[in-house]
C-alpha cells in the first residue's frame, strides 16, 4: 500500500514534468505553485506527530511557495507584458525526454547514496529528480521568468532533500532558507522588470551584449 | 494458442461489437449537451451504417484492389485485437505469451491498410491525411508499448489475458501510482489514436485540418460503412482496454463483468465528450508534445515499478 507522502511525492514529479511540457508561462507558474502546495503538505504527511515545528514549517512553505511567489511571478508577467510563450532553447519533446531521463537517473542514483535513515524511500529520488529538472529548466529556457521558475524548482528539490532530516534541522535554519528564496525571487523579479524595460523583451541572451 | 475457449468470452466480444457504433454517439451527445445543443441521437451511428450499406459503391479508375481491401482489413484487424482482451475478466478468446505485441501489431496492420487505401486513390488530400496519421501513430505506438511494459511489470504476465485480466486486481493496491499513470497515458492515447480533440476534431469536415476523416474521402457506400464502423470499433476497443486496466473484474460474476466493461466504455465515451467540449484542438506541431507527455507519464510508471 502506498502512503500519502509517497503519493504527494509522485505528484511533485508530475508537476516537474508539467513545467517541462507546457508551452505557456502561466501554466509553468501554476505548476510550480501546485508543487509548492504539495511540498507544504509533505512535512505534515511525513511527521509521526504534529509538533509546532512541523505545522509552522508546513504553513510557512504553503504561504511562500504556493501563494506569494506564484502571485508575484504572475504580477511580473502582467507588469512586464511578456509574451506568454515559453520559447525554449531545447524543444518540448526533447526536454520531456530529458526530464524522464532525470527521473530515471534520480531513482537509479538514490539507492547508492549513503543517506542515513530516511523515513520515505521515494523522498531522495524525487528530490534528486526535481533538482535535475530544475537545472534543465534553468538552462534550456530563454526567458528570465522561466529561469526564475527553474531556480524555484531547483530550490524545491533541495527543500525535499532537507525534509529527510526534518527531525534534526533546526527550525530557524529552515525559516532562514524560506526567507532567502523569498528575497532571491523578489530581486530576480526586479531584475526581470529592468531587463524588460531596457530591451523590451525578457530574452536573457541580451545580457551577454551588455557594455558600459 | 488456447485449448478451449469459454463461450461466454465470445458473448462479451459480440456484445462489444454490437455496442461499438453507439460509443462515438455517446461522446458526441455529451459534447452537444455540454455546449447547450440538443445533438444527434446516440443511436445515429446505427442509422448512418444502415443507410450506407444500402448505397452503391463508386470506385475511381486509378484505384486498385488495395483501395477495396482497406476497409475490410481495418475492421478485421480490430476484431482480432478485440479477441485478445479478457473482457469478462477471466480469459480472452485468443491469448498466448507475448500477445501484447500482437495486439499492437493488429492495430498497426489496420492503420497500415487504411493509410494504403488512402494513398491508393492518388489524391493529394488523402496523401496528406495519411502522412499525418502515420506521424501521430509513430509517436503513439511507443507510448502504447510503454503502457504495456508497465502493465506486464506490474502483473508479471506477458499476455494481455493476465496483464489486464485476473492479475490486475492484485496489482492495484500494490502499485496504485504506476497504474494511475498508465491509465492516464492510455486515455491520452485513446484521444490520439481515435482522432478526437485535442489531436483532431471529428466534427470538422474541412480537408486541411483533418487527420482521420481526410483519408477516407474517396470511400463510399458499404466501404464507408466499414470504415465508420472500424473507427467506432477502434474507439470502443481503446475504451475497453482502459476499462480493463482500471476496473479489476476477476471478482465479478461471469455475466456482470462484460456488462461492467460496457458501462465503463460508456463512461469513457462521456469523458471523451467532456474533454472535447472543454478543449480546443491542438496545433499539429503541438500534438507530439502531448503524446510524448503521455509517454513520460508511462515511463515514470515503469520507473516506479522497477524501483
Amino acid at each position: 500500500m502506498q502512503t500519502t507522502a509517497e503519493l504527494l511525492l509522485l505528484l511533485v514529479v508530475l508537476t516537474d514534468l508539467a513545467v517541462l511540457g507546457s508551452s505557456r508561462l502561466r501554466t509553468c507558474i501554476r505548476a510550480v505553485a501546485a508543487q509548492g502546495l504539495l511540498l507544504g503538505l509533505l512535512p505534515v504527511a511525513l511527521a509521526s506527530r504534529y509538533t509546532v515545528h512541523v505545522v509552522a514549517l508546513s504553513a510557512g512553505t504553503v504561504v511562500v511557495k504556493a501563494v506569494v511567489l506564484p502571485l508575484f511571478l504572475l504580477w511580473a508577467i502582467r507588469e512586464a507584458a511578456v509574451r506568454r510563450e515559453v520559447e525554449p532553447l531545447v524543444g518540448y519533446i526533447a526536454s520531456l525526454l530529458l526530464g524522464a531521463a532525470a527521473v530515471a537517473a534520480g531513482f537509479a542514483i538514490a539507492t547508492r547514496l549513503p543517506v542515513p535513515d530516511v523515513a520515505e524511500p521515494v523522498l531522495v529520488p524525487v528530490a534528486l529528480a526535481t533538482v535535475m529538472i530544475g537545472l534543465i529548466v534553468l538552462t534550456t529556457r530563454r526567458k528570465a521568468l522561466t529561469q526564475v521558475v527553474g531556480y524555484l524548482m531547483l530550490e524545491n528539490g533541495i527543500y525535499l532533500f532537507g525534509l529527510t532530516q526534518t527531525e534534526s534541522v533546526p527550525f530557524l535554519l529552515e525559516v532562514g532558507v524560506l526567507l532567502d528564496i523569498f528575497a532571491g525571487v523578489f530581486i530576480m523579479g526586479i531584475v526581470v522588470f529592468h531587463i524588460n524595460r531596457e530591451f523590451d523583451s525578457l530574452d536573457s541572451s541580451h545580457l551577454t551584449e551588455l557594455r558600459d | 494458442m488456447t485449448g478451449h475457449t469459454d463461450w461466454r468470452a465470445l458473448v462479451a466480444v459480440a456484445m462489444v461489437l454490437l455496442i461499438a457504433p453507439a460509443i462515438p454517439g455517446i461522446a458526441t451527445k455529451t459534447k452537444s449537451v455540454l455546449t447547450g445543443r440538443r445533438g444527434a441521437p446516440v443511436l445515429q451511428g446505427y442509422r448512418d451504417l444502415a443507410k450506407l450499406v444500402r448505397k452503391g459503391r463508386v470506385y475511381s479508375d486509378v484505384s486498385t484492389w488495395v483501395f477495396r481491401a482497406g476497409p475490410v482489413v481495418v475492421v478485421a484487424s480490430l476484431v482480432l485485437a478485440l479477441l485478445m482482451l479478457p473482457l469478462d475478466g477471466r480469459s480472452a478468446p485468443l491469448h498466448f505469451a507475448g500477445d501484447v505485441v500482437a495486439f499492437a501489431g493488429a492495430l498497426a496492420l489496420g492503420r497500415f491498410a487504411l493509410v494504403l487505401s488512402g494513398l491508393d486513390t492518388g489524391s493529394s488530400f488523402e496523401g496528406m491525411g495519411a502522412s499525418r496519421e502515420v506521424t501521430i501513430a509513430s509517436f503513439a505506438e511507443p507510448v502504447l508499448f510503454l503502457c504495456f511494459a508497465a502493465l506486464v511489470l506490474a502483473t508479471g504476465h506477458l499476455s494481455l489475458n493476465g496483464a489486464v485480466g485476473p492479475a490486475i486486481g492484485a496489482a492495484w493496491p500494490r502499485d496504485t501510482a504506476s497504474l494511475v499513470l498508465v491509465a492516464l497515458a492510455l486515455f491520452v492515447l485513446l484521444l490520439a489514436e481515435n482522432a478526437r480533440v485535442p489531436v483532431d476534431d471529428p466534427a470538422t469536415h474541412l480537408e486541411l485540418t483533418m487527420v482521420h476523416e481526410v483519408i477516407v474521402l474517396d470511400h463510399s457506400g458499404p466501404d464507408l460503412a466499414l470504415v465508420l464502423y472500424g473507427s467506432a470499433l477502434k474507439l470502443t476497443l481503446f475504451a475497453a482496454l482502459l476499462v480493463c486496466v482500471v476496473v479489476p473484474r476477476a471478482a465479478l460474476r461471469a455475466w456482470t463483468a462484460p456488462v461492467a466493461v460496457a458501462a465503463g466504455v460508456a463512461v469513457v465515451a462521456v469523458l471523451v465528450g467532456v474533454v472535447e467540449s472543454a478543449m480546443a484542438r491542438l496545433r499539429l506541431t503541438r500534438v507530439p508534445q502531448l503524446i510524448v507527455g503521455a509517454g513520460a507519464l508511462a515511463l515514470f510508471g515503469i520507473i516506479l515499478l522497477l524501483r
